[in-house]
């Protein structure tokens, strides 16, 4: 059997925690993501904990900016790897999308992850 | 004189430069000065994409970014320059007699640093160099942002 795939979230300070805790809440799902804060890594310790996070099976690493070091250990950490996928800008609707297609595989299961955040930001203005 | 921040940043172009500095300083500009980025196409392609379009990044080595500094002095746009260690921060400094102040943003934790303040850790041989960048006539400060407090060289070396 192959191994699950997995999400993890990679954030400045507690973002990715609350994230993750979120979902938790919401589906019950506790252990399909991990979350992994910046906090007081220079850029080669942050890697080291995407990669612990993210195992050696398939992924998919959202982060929350599009640029920055939580982007750049992802996208190192992805470069060359079919069973990696990389998604900016996350939310919490993308989040919950995720946990439930982690059947996919990682590049549709980024997609459909980043259609699903996308659609939930919306200006509700009178 | 148009080069509103020289700073020291092991987390290179990120939030806190773009955004953090970047905005109160009506930055149009951000020049990072690393050898092995300015070398590399694919590492420039990741760090442009945390930048605005609105703001220009020029990706240098040691020895072009000595050459053009007086150019992006003169330029009216406000620039960053953005070191990511401190062997370049030194070499930069002691090349070009006109960096008079610089910014320490982050060094960060790894074997054989100790942390001096909250975001700056430094080995005792990386703390010798800021003394002697400093010694140069370099003022030398500690800031993460620009709302917390400066911290000055003697503090955390």
């Amino acid at each position: 059997m192959s191994e699950p795939l997995r999400g993890v979230v990679v954030s400045h300070a507690a973002v990715a925690q609350s994230l993750v805790a979120a979902v938790g809440a919401i589906t019950g799902l506790a252990d399909a993501l991990t979350a992994v804060s910046n906090e007081g890594c220079d850029p080669d310790a942050l890697r080291e904990r995407v990669a612990a996070a993210a195992g050696t099976g398939p992924a998919v690493l959202f982060v929350d900016l599009p640029g920055g070091s939580c982007l750049t250990s992802a996208v190192r950490l992805a470069q060359g790897r079919a069973d990696r996928a990389v998604v900016t800008g996350v939310n919490l609707a993308m989040l919950l999308e995720f946990v439930f297609h982690r059947d996919l595989d990682p590049a549709a299961a980024a997609r459909r992850a980043a259609e699903a955040g996308g659609r939930a930001i919306q200006a509700r203005v009178a | 004189m148009t080069i509103a921040l020289y700073r020291v940043d092991d987390r290179l172009i990120h939030g806190q430069v773009v955004v953090g500095w970047g905005q109160p300083l009506s930055c149009e500009r951000i020049v990072l000065v690393d050898d092995e980025v300015r070398a590399s196409d694919w590492e420039q392609d990741l760090y442009r994409m945390g930048v605005p379009p609105h703001m220009e990044v020029v990706f240098a080595s040691v020895d072009e970014a000595v050459a053009r500094l007086p150019d992006w002095e003169a330029d009216p746009q406000p620039t960053i320059v953005l070191m990511g260690d401190l062997e370049t921060a030194g070499a930069l400094c002691g090349r070009c007699p006109q960096v008079r102040q610089l910014n320490v943003g982050g060094i960060h934790h790894r074997a054989g640093r100790t942390e001096r303040i909250r975001y700056v850790y430094l080995t005792d041989l990386e703390a010798a160099t800021l003394r002697q960048i400093g010694a140069r006539g370099v003022t030398i400060t500690a800031q993460d942002v620009p709302t917390a407090a400066p911290v000055a060289l003697e503090q955390f070396t």
